[in-house]
């Protein structure tokens, strides 16, 4: 019996009847993060990092059963031990180490290599069988240093105030929009955010986590207000008429698919920004090394052309299917609970 | 070249017209003649020919990048732009050089006569291609590297129009913009000509082979009656040919295709008109196949295009000729200022003058009134027509696509509710989703694939399909992705013909989606039997 399998509901730790993750609903869900395609409604009991405890009590309500440890922390379940290590992806954001009898499995969930400034940055952990995603698993997906991106970020923010339009940034409520918050130059000029962004910033400040003065966006505040001001709001809210009081304004897409010109061209926004939560070609490659793994199980992505490289490499590797989404391009916002 | 590829970036950011012109005005104004001329070529797909096989570039950007040769096909295909893959894969790097555009493209003109790859030199000078050209990669960043990989590979569409870059022209020189038009016309290149010498001094009169900017109709939309008083338009049939104008000056003939291609070489049935025709003669006509009084289908004719020779056989199997419908100079004359029915009526004598059977004059459909033309719209198929021209009698031949005196009115589509069975990605902006579909009708409990189609989803049902595909997925063929047989669309097509060279023994002209059928399951689509009685009906 494998310690981990890819079952119809989940990943299924048989011996310790738990769930990692899971897609459908269990008595025991261990979960690596509060995105909606990893933590979804219905299970019985939740566990999960403490930073990722209460966005998941809010987008699933205060009633549900949940409970959360500290990285590095030991939960033991009929001799099966779990713990979290930081996979840098959001906040609050782990991967789970599965070990027994000496064998060790990690469900890295969704992970990238470089420190953004605001999530616990990730760290390798040997082990014998690595569960990775591989959304960007091509080699043509390199990107930049942050630090690069935000400048360019900020030098387009300072020309489009120059000409007196707003600035409007996309990014999913959780995750990309606090690393935007936390990345840009506030010393430009005023960051305001979307409602659906405001209500996790309120979560994660109340839990004692800094970052920058935002304001949120209400029908009160005066359309002169938000000239030469930033605007932060999930996809979903592009192209409705929410996003017409900003009006003259431009629209930035700060998302790993920017590498590529035809998704650019496709979103017809004024500017991509090549910015993501999930590592790219190189990191996903170093990641893995890092592990020492024998054995790799690619989840969502290219996963025909990366598992088909490991294996060229020596690595055995196999797919499975799951219902994890990745970074999306050109859907709705994942983790919106409306 | 740095400010050529600030130029393309920033046509690359906007999807506004009056952005990209205002992007151009400023390069134009900053640029040196030659990059000025060069930039004109390029937008008007003039690039230089091609200096290196791409088979080999794809090769040497897999080995620089240190990955197998199937990972870079594998990611080419996703991609879906060879330029675009080879500048991402390429070690990031920044630029380093400051050569001019031009300096760049005869770098690349001058890799023509070079070896490939095999070198007998060392040291630091470089004498093949590849050592060029990976010398070249390694001096430029990410973007140069895609602007340079795209002016030595195949086609660039860098979304603007040809009339988009001739206003710009129009406003950073000061000549007006018909006048630019039809300077750039023809058959000139940017090896061989000047800034001064095309656009400043050019005059297209010196020039005996220069066409005419074609005048291009736009759509009806509604009804006809919109456009008034009958006895103000006349109206023809519109076939399914080539556009072409027929060119007689100096005692030599000179064919132009809409898409600006010379092909009086492809056309040899033209040649006896260099007699027939008055020297400073232009004709505007569709050349479409034709025989015993009967135009042939587009699918002859096709047979013939993208031949490099025309053997007599071709000739025998897709006799072609020109039903001439405009009149754009006469005995050396431009007279596309004239009047419509002027311009007709000196086409009509000089046609029958010349009594060429590779020459007829477009006939013009006799209507008393919008409903009687209506009439004639629903018999086109019965006369191999398209549709119909509508043209304003006092109308003149404009430049380029222009609202007002000339519309097209085509008779509705033909139209079949299809299954979709594969899936492939698309290209260029439709990279990464899957665009690109097969369709299938039954025949008994078998799906029978008989057409692909790529266009008329919106994209947010393009979004849908992609996420379709990629959950429904049955099997896999190298790019291909099986699907389940469940998505129903009405396929709209404009003609149908028998074709040995496709399975299903058919071949539709221009199918596209036309509606999805969110409202029929699969087993309600047409049969084979459905697609056999249109065939029999207008093929």
């Amino acid at each position: 019996m494998s310690l981990l399998q890819f079952t119809e509901k989940g990943i299924f730790c048989e011996r310790a009847n738990v769930y990692i993750d899971p897609w459908k609903p269990v008595d025991y869900a261990i979960i690596t993060h509060a995105h909606a395609d990893h933590s979804r409604w219905g299970n019985k009991f939740y566990f999960c990092h403490h930073l990722s405890k209460p966005i998941i009590q809010y987008r699933l309500g205060v009633d549900i059963h949940i409970e959360s440890m500290e990285y590095l922390e030991v939960r033991t379940i009929n001799g099966v031990e779990f713990s979290f290590y930081p996979a840098g992806h959001i906040i609050g954001s782990a991967q789970i180490r599965v070990a027994y009898k000496g064998e060790i499995w990690v469900a890295s969930g969704d992970y990238k290599l470089e420190d953004d400034g605001f999530s616990t940055p990730f760290e390798p952990i040997r082990c014998n069988t690595f569960i990775t995603e591989c959304t960007f698993g091509l080699p043509v997906f390199k990107w930049q240093d942050q630090k690069a991106v935000f400048e360019d970020i900020n030098s387009w923010w300072r020309k489009n105030k120059e000409e007196e339009k707003v600035t409007i940034l996309t990014g999913y409520s959780l995750g990309k929009a606090q690393r935007l918050i936390q990345g840009v130059d506030p010393s430009i000029g005023k960051i305001f955010t979307h409602g659906a962004i405001e209500k996790t910033n309120e979560i994660i400040r109340k839990m004692g986590v800094g970052l920058n003065e935002t304001t949120y966006v209400t029908p009160e505040i005066n359309k002169k207000d938000f000239i030469g001001a930033l605007v932060i709001a999930p996809p979903s809210a592009l192209g409705n008429s929410w996003q017409k009081k900003f009006h003259p304004f431009e629209v930035g897409i700060p998302s790993g698919w920017m590498k590529m010109r035809g998704p650019r061209r496709r979103r017809s926004v004024d500017r991509g920004f090549v910015l993501s939560d999930h590592a790219d070609w190189e990191g996903l490659n170093t990641a893995i090394k890092a592990t020492e793994c024998e054995r790799v199980i690619v989840t969502h992505g290219y996963t025909n052309i990366f598992s088909k490289w490991l294996n060229d490499q020596g690595l055995e590797t196999h797919i499975e299917a799951t219902k994890f989404e990745g970074e999306l391009l050109d859907e709705t916002d994942k983790s919106d609970t409306a | 070249m740095k400010n050529f590829v600030h130029l393309f970036t920033q046509l690359d950011q906007t999807t506004k017209t009056l952005k990209k012109v205002a992007a151009l005005v400023d390069y134009f104004n900053e640029a040196s003649d030659t990059d000025k001329l060069w930039t004109i070529a390029i937008l008007s797909h003039r690039k230089p020919k091609r200096s290196v096989r791409t088979a080999l570039l794809r090769e040497w950007s897999a080995s620089a990048a240190n990955i197998p040769f199937w990972l870079f096909e594998g990611s080419y295909h996703i991609v879906g732009d060879l330029a675009e893959t080879m500048a991402l894969m390429h070690p990031n790097l920044v630029s380093k050089h400051d050569k001019s555009l031009s300096e760049w493209i005869d770098f690349i003109i001058d890799l023509k006569d070079l070896e490939e790859q095999v070198t007998t030199s060392s040291g630091e000078s470089l004498h093949t291609k590849k050592e060029k050209v990976l010398w070249a990669w390694n001096q430029l960043d990410e973007t140069e590297r895609f602007v340079f990989n795209k002016l030595m590979t195949g086609g660039w569409r860098v979304g603007v129009s040809q009339k988009l870059m001739t206003r710009a022209l129009a406003k950073h020189s000061g000549i007006e913009e018909n006048t630019l038009s039809h300077r750039l016309m023809g058959n000139w290149r940017a090896e061989t000509t000047t800034y001064h010498q095309l656009i400043v001094e050019s005059d297209p009169a010196d020039k005996i082979s220069q066409p005419y900017p074609f005048y291009l109709a736009y759509a009806l939309e509604g009804k006809p009656e919109q456009l008034g008083n009958t006895d103000a338009w006349i109206a023809e049939r519109k076939w399914d040919g080539i556009r072409g104008q027929l060119i007689v000056r100096e005692n030599q003939l000179f064919v132009w295709s809409r898409g600006e291609e010379l092909v009086t070489d492809k056309f040899p049935e033209f040649e006896a008109l260099t007699n027939v025709l008055p020297n400073g003669t232009v004709i505007d006509g569709e050349i479409i196949a034709f025989e015993n009084g009967q135009p042939l289908g587009f699918n002859v004719l096709q047979s013939r295009i993208g031949r490099k020779n025309v053997s007599k056989a071709i000739l025998k199997k897709a006799p072609v000729l020109m039903i001439a419908y405009d009149l754009l100079e006469i005995n050396g004359i431009d007279i596309r200022e004239k009047p419509m029915h002027f311009r007709r009526n000196e086409l009509e004598k000089l046609v029958k003058e010349g009594a060429s059977e590779k020459l007829l004059i477009s006939s013009l459909v006799e209507f008393g009134n919008w409903e009687e033309l209506v009439k004639e719209r629903a018999n086109s198929r019965q006369h191999h027509a398209e549709g119909l021209m509508l043209k304003h009698k006092d109308g003149t031949y404009k430049v380029g696509r222009k609202k007002g005196d000339w519309w097209k009115w085509k008779v509705d589509p033909l139209t079949i509710d299809a299954v979709m069975i594969y899936a492939m990605r698309g290209h260029g902006r439709r990279a990464n989703l899957y665009t690109d579909y097969t369709f299938a009708v039954w025949k008994d409990d078998e799906l029978v694939p008989f057409t692909k189609a790529y266009s008329g989803l919106t994209d947010k049902e393009i979004n849908e399909v992609d996420a379709f595909v990629k959950r429904n997925t049955v099997d896999r063929f190298g790019p291909v992705r099986s699907v389940k047989p469940v998505l129903v669309f009405e396929i709209a097509f404009e003609g149908i013909a028998r074709s040995s060279r496709h399975k299903s023994g058919v071949a539709l002209r221009f199918p596209r989606m036309f509606r999805w059928r969110k409202d029929k399951p699969a087993n309600e689509a047409n049969t084979l039997d459905d697609l056999e009685k249109l065939l029999n009906l207008y093929g």
